[in-house]
């Protein structure tokens, strides 16, 4: 079976917000992990920085960058006629 | 039930829950009845506990059935948001709900590894594999490996990864089953596994994947109610604030503030702890004098030293008033001391490392990677690294989890569902390091500088429980507690908090039904990914393709039997550490699966030999180097680059990656069948498309 161009562009769409979103994953777990000494001196409601992240702040951003995957894909099904039938 | 319409599933389904969540706290309201009515705990315990087994149970008998999707796919109708909360239990595992906030209390910062490992794993999950494993849709992780790779061989090593990472994990479950079951009942650690495994057995051996999902749900509800109200009343007692997740950095700053008075020696409180450290600095040393002379003089000097407390306590029994406690502790000496080299070598050298641990300055709680130097702060920052990625490949490699996601009715309703699976076990990973810090604040603010004549209960009645848990000694002969003088088991801090809090003892034994819930869910996904590895993939696709589905679930289920029994008596055995077993797992399956899975979908080229080679090598050097450095099988043999052996999938996973590329790239491209099959993967919905359902 052969793919159409728009078939190859949805893809395409896929593998780039895939890689924007694990490049935001990627900074919030292993660069702010790797600088946590040097943030410790930030402060945030009462926690040092580094803390709050690890323990809340990129909890959150890992929510939220699933959460915007599923709203993104599943609009970007319905845009380009992939997506599936209503059971 | 089938001809149902989605819709009208799901309101059943959230009317169902709701009533059950109803029921759920009314019999917690009448457990509290009767404990102020007067009832003994250890029955309020038995309740808890054959309530909640019953219960699910009940759901498996309920939920039996005889139909094979319904068996391992639960009939691919399980709607998003009751996928997350299945997942969540299903995830959630005795060593997350006992276990972490222990640990995060033990360890601060560094501890965290483990919050942001296990969360963030699902991000990968989410935008690597979820969806298209959805829309391949067959019954296993292994069966996907088949169909992608062609052959036999890399679903057969798919078959043992698989085996092997669950059964590490699952011993580590029903080991939490048999300790909490023991602790709140009194029944024997053994016969308490067996006790809790019926529970799992009955639902799954039912039901399968359709009794095990809706149990697991029942599940999320008891522990996530169990987990929070505790740590609720704690930060209100301790910032009048309900939302602990807000309010403990506040609590935070108080307790930097409070180690910093502890650690120095110039402040009355200082001065103490600097006063106890000092005594354990010398026994440090005694220590390590001793065993330089057992590096000397072997043997002999074993039976000397043997002799010298041999006399000790001859000549106390000889004279003539004697005092009966000091004549029973050199007696107790002379038993207690080892009875060769060996033993000696390790009894001496561990207590030479708790007393140097006790000799030295208590370490902050909010900073990183604390060390005495520049290298020792580059190693830890290069291991705790290390381990949140080994976690977080390792969470979306794990096939219990990823055959969650075999069982929504659409590609769009997986996408959801990895959101709504991570939302609530956030709820819980965001309260544990909270609990961690309420905790410390109460340790260091209202037990440190207690005195020892009128200790709060919660120490004295935990410590008559179980020493490891819970020692308070005092060392310096000074009557009040200090910091030094106080061990505490990571497991004490969620088993206690009711009691720190001031809470009755029904919530205790919620909080105990709440642990079960989790260690038992995750034991039931666990050892259905086992059977079915074994009936599914070995039996019925690679022995008898033909063989009729009455016989195909009749093996499922006896397998299943022979797994958990199986695992039972492993279990039974105590081996290892639970924090080890649950790591392993996890580098495993990093190394085995994550590699030929990620790949299989997004890159065309990877082939039957690329999977093959990568998967062995991934698996080999991720074994190899456990074996190697792991003290547990004796080897001890240096670390690669100080990676701590629980991170080995750090080199597993570039190994299977070199190896899926290398091994494809020398071989011929996969055919168009099996490209037609990425392409059908890769989009929900497909004109002309060719279809990979299973029945």
């Amino acid at each position: 079976m052969q793919l159409s161009q728009k078939h190859k562009e949805y893809w395409q769409k896929n593998l780039r917000i895939t890689g924007i979103l694990l490049a935001l994953w990627f900074v919030a777990t292993f660069v702010i992990g790797w600088f946590a000494r040097d943030l410790q001196t930030i402060t945030i409601i009462g926690f040092p920085f580094p803390f709050y992240m690890a323990a809340q702040g990129s909890l959150v951003i890992y929510v939220a960058i699933i959460w915007y995957y599923a709203h993104y894909m599943n609009k970007l099904d319905q845009e380009y006629g992939v997506h599936e039938g209503d059971d | 039930m089938a001809t149902q319409s989605t819709a009208s599933f799901k309101s059943q389904l959230t009317r169902y829950y709701s009533f059950y969540t109803g029921g759920f706290i009314a019999f917690v309201i009448l457990v509290a009845i009767l404990e102020q009515m007067g009832v003994p705990n250890k029955m309020l315990g038995y309740m808890f506990l054959a309530a909640t087994i019953l219960l699910y149970a009940g759901i498996g008998v309920m939920s039996r059935t005889a139909d094979v999707s319904e068996y391992y796919v639960a009939g691919r109708r399980v709607p998003a948001l009751f996928n997350g909360m299945a997942t969540g239990a299903d995830w959630m595992s005795a060593a997350s709900f006992i276990g972490m906030a222990g640990t995060l209390y033990l360890s601060g910062y560094d501890g965290l590894a483990f919050v942001l490992g296990w969360t963030g794993g699902y991000c990968l999950v989410a935008l690597l594999l979820a969806p298209y494993l959805r829309k391949f849709g067959q019954f296993t992780i292994p069966d996907f490996l088949g169909a992608r790779y062609g052959g036999n061989i890399p679903r057969s090593i798919g078959v043992f990864a698989a085996i092997l990472c669950s059964f590490t994990y699952v011993i580590a479950q029903i080991y939490g089953v048999g300790l909490i079951t023991s602790r709140f009942t009194g029944l024997e650690f053994g016969i308490g596994v067996f006790a809790g495994l019926g529970g799992i057995l009955v639902c799954s051996f039912l039901g399968g994947m359709r009794a095990v999902t809706w149990t697991q749900v029942a599940q999320y509800i008891i522990l996530i109610v169990a987990y929070m109200i505790p740590v609720v009343w704690l930060s209100v007692k301790h910032t009048g604030n309900p939302v602990p997740q807000v309010a403990y950095g506040y609590v935070l700053e108080k307790v930097t503030a409070r180690e910093v008075v502890l650690n120095d020696p110039t402040t009355p409180d200082g001065a103490k702890e600097a006063e106890v450290r000092a005594i354990f600095k010398q026994r440090q040393e005694a220590t390590e004098a001793k065993l330089k002379a057992l590096e000397a003089g072997g043997a002999t000097y074993l039976a000397e030293e043997k002799a010298k407390l041999e006399k000790a306590a001859a000549d106390l029994k000889a004279a003539k008033d004697a005092d009966p406690a000091a004549v029973a502790a050199a007696d107790k000496a002379v038993t207690d001391f080892p009875a060769d080299a060996a033993a000696a070598k390790a009894a001496w050298t561990k207590a030479a490392a708790g007393a140097k641990a006790k000799a030295g300055p208590i370490a902050s709680h909010a900073e990183p990677f604390a060390g005495k130097d520049q290298a020792a702060i580059d190693k830890k920052r290069k291991n705790f690294l290390a381990l949140v990625l080994c976690l977080m490949v390792g969470t979306a490699a794990l096939p219990h989890i990823l055959m969650r996601y075999y069982t929504t009715p659409s590609v769009k309703e997986a996408r959801k569902s990895v959101f709504w699976s991570l939302f609530f076990i956030f709820l819980l990973y965001f309260t544990a390091p909270a609990l961690a810090v309420l905790a410390k604040f109460d340790v260091y603010t209202l037990l440190v500088g207690s005195s020892f004549s009128e200790l709060p209960s919660w120490v004295a009645s935990w410590a008559a429980v179980d020493k490891t848990l819970m020692s308070v000694t005092d060392i310096n002969k000074d009557g009040i507690v200090q910091l030094a003088e106080i061990t505490i088991g990571g497991d004490l801090i969620v088993l206690a908090t009711p009691e720190i809090a001031g809470l009755p003892y029904v919530i205790t034994g919620l909080v105990a039904a709440g642990g079960l819930a989790a260690a038992l869910s995750t034991a039931d996904g666990l050892l259905l990914t086992i059977a079915n590895a074994l009936s599914h993939d070995v039996y019925y696709k690679m022995i008898d393709p033909h063989a009729p589905t009455t016989r195909r679930l009749a093996i499922s289920k006896g397998l299943l039997l022979v797994v958990a029994v199986f695992a039972a008596y492993i279990t039974s055995l105590k081996p290892g550490d639970i924090l080890f077993l649950v790591g392993a797992a996890f580098s495993l399956a990093a190394s085995a699966f994550f590699p030929a899975l990620a790949l299989g979908v997004f890159w065309k080229r990877a082939n039957k030999w690329g999977a093959i080679v990568g998967m062995s090598s991934g698996l080999g050097i991720c074994m190899y180097y456990m074996y190697m450095t792991y003290p547990f099988f004796g080897v001890n043999a240096p670390l690669w680059w100080d990676i701590n052996p629980i991170s080995a999938g750090i080199f597993g996973m570039p190994a299977g990656i070199i190896g899926v590329v290398v091994g494809s790239l020398l071989t011929a491209a996969p055919s168009k069948e099996i490209q037609e099959l990425v392409d059908h993967v890769r989009y929900p919905n497909l004109t002309g498309d060719i279809d990979t359902k299973a029945a």
